[in-house]
């Protein structure tokens, strides 16, 4: 039982990944953008956060620079979940200081192993 | 645990069918100037959300298309490729053929393969036309487009989730030649690993999945204690996996951390495995024998047999293990400060009150004892979990299947067919209207409690409190019928796209301008002048606007302007179309007028502008010389009108010639709600819609004719209309036959005119429509009813049904008809 900052400018998707989360007994925090997320991520402490990369206002690479510069979240986990698979755009995360990715499209169980496997 | 992914198909079909509109808008913004890198990324974002959509929830063949478009766009977006006019039409296409195929997603079935395929082909086409995008346009569709389950993305996810079962299987009887598969990991984190937020133990967690894992602690590098940051990663491991498990899944584990360390895979075989590899069987056969055993021997035991029996094999031995190991992991994520601590479960605080110095743990001084507690560590780990991670690791392979298989988007009947979305501010008004009526309401019941007709100061409070009942209940009214109501931008939202096709089709040049779009109005209006408005549009781009030379040759600007504007006027919403075209042609309009008898030549002349103008909506005419299959062949005036007429609005022109014409169309924001006219007839009282009102009159006998026997016509001004006697067509006694002693009151309906005969006209009010066909049986000449102040019931005169009442000849009056 985690709390998860679920961050994802498509409705559908928040749903799909705030629902799954929810089923596996996390408490989920949903934000449709960047900077809606930062603002829910400082007001109060999440476990881990997983957010989409491209979105309009902040997109999600300067929301995990911004939030790595927090110390509550200086070794928070923060997964991308990017529909390019490309390398570069997953090293894009990386750099920005994003723990690892998730690739789109993923199903819910594909969903919660990799958050079983970040939360342990 | 299986989610149904169908509970999230609508929420994808509305936000896509969002998103797609937004694209259209960008796009056609994008073609009218410099190219506008923020409309680009928002037409990207679109495309790249409905591609990650669909691919999420098994709508396969969006997910292709929008794949290609979504890399087109790429190309748009990083400046490698230029947008083109022919690039934005065949994006415009692509979109609208997105919005079928969500269509028929949302209806259950698939766009024809063939339909898609061409609009990709063409996109690919035109990826392809450019070397640097071949590539990733071939390879990209198969891997990307691939359904979730069948992707294998997060490669760590699956690998335990096939590992698991695997080693259940071959653990009791391991391959004596395979017995030398496995991995050896030198794994040294460079000093920011912690800092990504990953963990080390997670990591060497997920190895101990694909199986037994030894583990031997490098300290070397630990500092001094004073010296030490305890952010730092100083430790670094050798782990050795014993799995049959192929290089990709050893290297999915620490897939996140490539390139925040020095990492070395090797396969197991050579010389220096033989202590593990020999001690394998031995561990197989003799498990029980653990306490003694060495290390990889009970360690073997541990991950060779199920899951299930690994705690027992471990919990014995090390009773610490098992809680420790969680309890560090779960840390980490809140608390990374320590980061020896949290990192290495058991190696840490193990060797460190054992070992002396610190530094002389090098490698392996006593590799069979030392590690001992770390595998053991590592093993424990693994099992801990098995009641929920082998049940949610194995689904994947399990279920993810079944998810995408189905590709049948859940025959889900359309669920906004009737339904409007309302945003809050509506709502909360409404909530707090209802809050006032309340108290309003407790008011009055008190002061009707105790109520004494004499005392003056009670009645004085008596009237407030209704004239507040009076002043919540208009505004709750108001905010009810507020809800119904939606920015005309969802009625004119259409028309860039058109106008643009259009002027293209018609190698015109032509802008549009769009104004008063949050001007609000029915939903049912809006839904029913949607049709009529871009007939009018589409008018005036085809005949209205002129060809650029023209336009040139006569002194004005190449571009021509149309123009949609919205506003509020009274209890009606105006809507004008404006263009600066060539402005109607009087003579021709007559000249057609007169050909077609429905003009005297005689009075042509003297016939004035508006007239004139108001004969283009009479049925079948069409000014077109050459009629275009842009706005067809002039059947649709009229019926544009008829559909304005029966929305209880009205249309007028303006125009003049060389500089453009001016439609405006007026309609009443609600259809719940009538403005009438009470007349009286017989002592009943009927109400007629006020717009199809033309004027009301005294009778001047002289002007009465009788026709052919008993039907009468007046005569107004120069036009005859015939008269209808309403007491005769509702069987009443009125207070006079003789006509003089009544009104006229001159209607119009349908394009024709009539003289109602009533006794007498009351007030004007406005009215609330209740359907008669709903409560009772559709009648004609009546098109509803409606309750009165006093309680009484009226009827509300359908006008142009009167009209074919009055025109049939065997009169079937209403009354006969409801009988």
């Amino acid at each position: 039982m985690a709390k998860i900052l679920a961050v994802d400018d498509s409705a559908s998707m928040r749903q799909m990944v705030s629902f799954t989360l929810k089923s596996a007994g996390h408490e989920v925090i949903e934000a449709a953008d960047g900077q809606e997320a930062l603002g829910k991520a400082r007001s109060g402490k999440v476990d881990l956060v997983l957010t989409d990369v491209n979105m309009p206002r902040m997109d999600g690479i300067t929301l995990i620079k911004e939030l790595r510069k927090l110390p509550d979240y200086r070794y928070t986990p923060i997964l991308t979940l990017t529909t390019e698979s490309g390398t570069d755009k997953k090293m894009a995360g990386k750099e920005a200081g994003a723990t690892g990715w998730i690739v789109k499209p993923f199903s819910p169980d594909q969903l919660i192993a990799t958050i079983n496997r970040v939360l342990g | 645990m299986s989610i149904d992914v169908s509970q999230f198909y609508q929420t994808f079909f509305e936000e896509s069918l969002e998103g797609l509109d937004s694209m259209e808008a960008a796009l056609l913004g994008l073609d009218t100037g410099a190219v506008d890198l923020d409309a680009i990324h928002a037409i990207f974002r679109a495309a790249h959300s409905i591609k990650g959509g669909s691919a999420t929830f098994g709508f396969t063949q969006m997910a292709e298309f929008t794949h290609v478009m979504e890399t087109l766009l790429d190309e748009m977006r990083e400046g490698r490729r230029e947008v083109t006019q022919e690039a934005v039409n065949l994006l415009l296409n692509s979109v609208d053929l997105l919005r079928e195929m969500i269509e028929a997603a949302q209806a259950g079935t698939t766009v024809d393969e063939a339909q898609v395929g061409e609009v990709q082909r063409r996109l690919e086409a035109m990826l392809h036309g450019e070397a640097a995008a071949a590539a990733p346009v071939e390879a990209a569709p198969a891997e990307d487009a691939t359904p979730p389950a069948q992707a294998g993305e997060p490669p760590a996810a699956e690998a335990p989730a096939a590992e698991t079962p695997a080693t259940d299987e071959e653990g009791p009887a391991p391959d004596p030649a395979g017995a030398t598969t496995g991995w050896r990991i030198v794994f040294r984190p460079y000093e920011h690993l912690l800092r990504t937020g990953n963990d080390p133990v997670r990591m060497f967690r997920e190895l101990g999945f694909l199986g037994e894992t030894e583990v031997t602690l490098d300290d070397s590098r630990l500092p001094p204690f004073e010296d030490m940051d305890p952010e730092v990663p100083y430790l670094a491991w050798t782990l050795v996996v014993h799995t049959d498990a192929p290089r990709d899944r050893v290297e999915a584990v620490f897939e996140w951390v490539e390139g925040d360390c020095e990492l070395d895979i090797q396969p197991l075989g050579g010389a220096d495995e033989a202590t593990s590899v020999a001690a394998d069987p031995h561990g197989e056969a003799a498990p029980e024998e653990t306490p003694e055993a060495t290390a990889a021997e009970a360690e073997t035991a541990a991950s060779g047999e199920t899951p299930k029996a690994a705690p027992e094999a471990a919990a014995p031995d090390e009773p610490a293990a098992e809680p420790a190991p969680e309890a560090p992991a779960a840390e980490a994520h809140d608390e990374p400060p320590a980061p020896q601590a949290a990192s290495v479960p058991e190696p840490a605080p193990a060797p460190a009150p054992e070992s002396t110095p610190a530094a002389e743990r090098p490698a392996a001084p006593a590799p069979a004892a030392q590690p001992a507690p770390a595998p053991a560590a590592q093993a424990a780990p693994s099992p801990a979990p098995p009641s929920s991670q082998p049940s949610t690791q194995a689904a994947p392979t399990a279920k993810a299947s079944p998810t995408p298989a189905k590709p049948k988007p859940a025959a889900r009947p359309k669920g906004d067919a009737g339904s409007i979305r309302v945003s809050i501010d509506k709502v909360d008004a409404l909530i707090n209207m209802v809050g006032e009526l309340v108290i309003t309401q407790s008011m009055l019941s008190q002061i009707g409690d105790d109520f004494d007709a004499f005392d003056l100061a009670a009645f004085e409070k008596l009237k407030d409190g209704l004239a507040q009942l009076e002043r919540n209940t208009r505004e709750l009214q108001e905010s009810v019928m507020r809800i119904r109501m939606l920015p005309i931008s969802f009625a004119f939202s259409r028309f860039p796209r058109m106008v643009r096709d259009l002027s293209q089709k018609l190698n015109k040049k032509i802008e549009l301008r769009l104004s008063g779009e949050s001007t609000e109005l029915d939903k049912t209006v809006m839904e029913k002048i949607g049709d009529p408005l871009v007939h009018l549009v589409r008018n005036s781009v085809d005949h209205g606007i002129e060809p650029p030379e023209e336009r040139l040759a006569a002194g004005k600007p190449e571009t021509g302007v149309v123009h949609l504007n919205a506003y509020h006027q009274g209890g009606n919403i105006v809507i004008e179309i404006e263009d600066d075209g060539r402005g109607l042609d009087r003579d021709k309009i007559l000249a057609k007028a007169v050909e077609r008898g429905l003009v005297q030549p005689e009075e042509a002349a003297q016939l004035p502008d508006e007239r004139v103008f108001d004969l283009i909506f009479e049925p079948g005419f069409s000014t077109a010389e050459q009629v275009s299959d842009v706005s067809g062949r002039g059947v649709g005036m009229d019926v544009v009108k008829r559909n304005i007429r029966e929305l209880g609005g009205t249309i007028e022109i303006a125009s003049r010639p060389g500089e453009g014409t001016t439609l405006t169309i007026r309609l009443p924001l609600t259809l719940a709600i009538l403005d009438g006219q009470l007349v009286q007839v017989g002592g009943e009282t009927y109400i007629l819609p006020l717009v199809s009102i033309v004027e009301s009159l005294q009778v001047d006998p002289n002007h009465l004719n009788q026709v052919a026997g008993q039907a009468e016509v007046y005569q107004v001004r120069d036009e005859f209309v015939p008269v209808v006697r309403l007491h005769q067509v509702f069987g009443l006694t009125p207070r006079s036959e003789r006509l003089e002693d009544g009104l006229l009151v001159i209607v119009e309906g349908d394009g024709q005119r009539a003289g109602l005969f009533v006794d007498d006209l009351l007030g004007q009010q406005q009215v609330v429509i209740k359907s008669l066909e709903c409560n009772y049986k559709p009648v004609q000449g009546i098109s509803g009813a409606t309750i009165l102040g006093d309680g009484t019931v009226a009827l509300i005169l359908d006008v142009a049904g009167l009209i074919r009442l009055a025109k049939a000849p065997g009169l079937r009056t209403p009354r006969e008809a409801a009988a």
